[in-house]
């Protein structure tokens, strides 16, 4: 009854292409935006906001990188952790090297970076094709974590190996406050996905899920499939690195290249199945699962008394993680937000299904 | 039916075409000749080589001899986005639409040539892309009308049933507006109803937008009745070239569909009864 669009006509095109088409949507999204900026911020404590909230939106931004390429361009990835690795190091590399440059500059820079990166691991995909590119993608993966361990140059001589930001500000505002530091990842994640979304609902979009859903037709509509390829490896690197400086900068602080292993990898892979495989909406619904599933996880236990030790909750929370990822593969392979979608039909047509 | 347009120059020409995959001749010095605003069917057994043709019209076979030339532009080989560029669509045996995109996306990927906005010019989604969105949509919706699929605009393709799919495909090739249509088995599968649909349409876009179209079709009566040249491949070779009547007629294409006799005489064997 109340998620229903009778009524709303459209009379232009225009209209009828806007991004929230139903009057309800536009009313909700413009809730949650209001809760995000504004709510939270206000309510959050500092562990709310630096520890879960952040990751949330840093690792968001990833699985939205990992979904350009997989989800609609469909390419195979197991690098993403290593474009995230590239964006980090190269935020680290230009602050250091250029300390007077601009904090979202550097992002932008350092975005540019990992875009490059991808762009060069993406060219075998011109040949290759699912599990052998995925496979491709891994040595890009293991080469990157190798490069920022072993090159000393990338970690400016330190001996650990870890990086550290330098005191952050923007636009003479200092950071040093957590929920400085979450407003501006909002920010930077919210315009990000707007730009993901605009992406895929005009050509270039269109001609990655082309290339995505049949390689030989969308050639012959005059699609360039290495242009368009490259195109996505690109653009998914550059989501991908931005979310690397942001999670070095402004979650972690220090980072070292083991942060982003092959493990980071596979979390985000996992993110966008269980989120949801092409949706911009799945990669932020992935993204939440499997942050706040350990939370949940330890909230439970703490329901029992905490009778469980940490170990063992630890090894509960792999057991249902694949358990949920071999779920989802059988029963939705769109995940959740393919779920949402369903709901939101049912919805429409609540409590009269017939 | 009379017929108002006007058979023009010819459009596209092959010469001595030869392709072959290892040790198996797909097409062995096959030539021919299509005029403007014509519908040019191809017909033969299967393994004829009929797909290779339009494949190597298309761009995404090369063959190993042979000239093509298509709008006075002559070239041996060329890569399919070429060929699409130089205005020649066409539709698959198999439905090759993107199963996951709408009935709308699908047509309007058909005129992703024609968008010309960069991918940050359509990141941010203002001004120059929202303009050229709009008025592709306009264009498609033109399609989507004249096609009669108005009530399904929205529906990912995997959904519809195979007749629609098929007109969906039709429409995502004619919405790059093609000069020269190439049309793989159009009514392969359909019911008799189905097929005067898309006998209808074929003709439509021949006669209101003039385009030229080859196309390749098993059902005979389909062909006698809409094309004006027919071409008969066998085993890769040309064994036939001419009006529907001539190639009715003709020994050659006789004993390709029914085998060679001697008991009978060719004038008493009458091919593609009741037509």
């Amino acid at each position: 009854m109340i998620y229903r669009e009778a009524g709303q006509f459209k009379a232009t095109y225009s209209a009828d292409q806007a991004l929230f088409p139903i009057r309800q949507d536009q009313v909700g999204v413009a809730i949650l935006l209001v809760i995000a900026y504004i709510v939270v911020p206000f309510v959050g404590n500092d562990y709310w906001l630096g520890s879960i909230f952040i990751p949330f939106l840093v690792l968001s931004l990833a699985a939205l990188g990992l979904n350009i390429l997989t989800g609609y361009a469909g390419q195979l990835s197991l690098g993403t952790a290593g474009f995230m690795a590239v964006g980090a190091f190269a935020a680290y590399n230009f602050a250091i090297r250029v300390p007077a440059i601009p904090l979202l500059l550097n992002f932008a820079l350092s975005g540019l970076c990992a875009a490059c990166v991808g762009i060069l691991f993406g060219v075998p995909s011109l040949r290759i094709k699912g599990f052998y590119l995925a496979v491709a993608t891994l040595a890009s993966q293991f080469f990157i974590e190798w490069l920022f361990t072993r090159v000393g140059w990338f970690t400016n001589y330190s001996t650990s190996g870890v990086i550290s930001a330098p005191p952050l500000s923007i636009f003479g505002h200092s950071l040093s406050s957590v929920w400085s530091r979450y407003v501006l990842t909002l920010a930077i994640v919210t315009v990000m996905a707007l730009g993901a979304k605009n992406m895929v609902r005009s050509s270039v979009g269109r001609a990655w899920m082309a290339v995505r859903d049949m390689d030989v037709a969308a050639e012959v509509i005059g699609i360039r499939m290495l242009r368009t390829k490259l195109l996505a490896f690109g653009v998914s690197s550059f989501y991908c690195g931005v979310a690397g400086a942001l999670w070095a900068f402004l979650y972690l602080g220090t980072v070292e290249p083991q942060a982003f292993d092959l493990a980071r990898s596979f979390q985000i892979l996992f993110m966008i199945i269980i989120g949801g495989v092409g949706s911009i909406l799945g990669s932020f619904l992935g993204a939440a699962f499997i942050v706040l599933l350990p939370i949940f996880i330890n909230i439970g236990s703490g329901m029992f008394g905490h009778a469980f030790r940490a170990d063992t909750i630890t090894q509960i929370e792999l057991i249902l993680f694949g358990g949920l990822i071999i779920f989802f593969l059988i029963v939705e392979p769109h995940g959740l937000a393919r779920l949402w979608r369903i709901g939101k039909e049912k919805l429409r047509l609540w409590p009269f299904p017939y | 039916m009379v017929k108002t347009r006007v058979i023009g120059e010819v459009i596209l020409k092959l010469e001595n075409v030869s392709l072959s995959f290892g040790g198996v001749q797909a097409l062995s010095d096959v030539s021919l000749q299509v005029r403007e605003r014509q519908i040019l069917a191809i017909i033969g057994p299967n393994g004829a080589g009929k797909s290779s043709m339009l494949n190597v019209i298309n761009g995404v076979y090369h063959p190993q001899q042979g000239k093509i030339t298509f709008k006075g532009r002559t070239r041996t080989s060329m890569r399919p986005h070429d060929a699409a560029a130089m205005g020649i669509a066409r539709t698959f045996q198999n439905i090759a639409l993107f199963k996951g995109m709408t009935v709308l996306d699908n047509i309007l990927a058909g005129r992703n040539l024609m968008m010309r906005t960069s991918f940050l010019e359509q990141a941010l989604y203002l001004g120059r892309t929202k303009r050229e969105e709009l008025a592709h949509r306009e264009k498609v919706e033109e399609i989507i009308d004249f096609l009669h699929i108005q009530a399904v605009r929205k529906t990912p393709v995997g959904r519809l049933p195979y007749g629609l799919q098929k007109r969906v495909e039709l429409a995502r090739a004619f919405a790059a507006e093609p000069e020269l249509l190439l049309l793989d088995e159009p009514m392969a599968g359909m019911n008799l109803e189905e097929k005067e649909d898309m006998c209808r349409f074929i003709l439509d876009v021949n006669e209101q937008f003039g385009t030229t179209i080859v196309l390749i079709e098993h059902d005979m009566s389909v062909v006698m009745d809409i094309s004006d040249h027919v071409v008969v491949l066998d085993f890769g070779r040309k064994i036939g070239d001419g009006t529907p009547d001539e190639v009715r007629r003709d020994p050659r294409v006789i004993d390709a569909y029914l085998g060679p006799t001697q008991a009978a005489p060719y004038h008493e064997k009458e091919l593609f009864h009741g037509m």
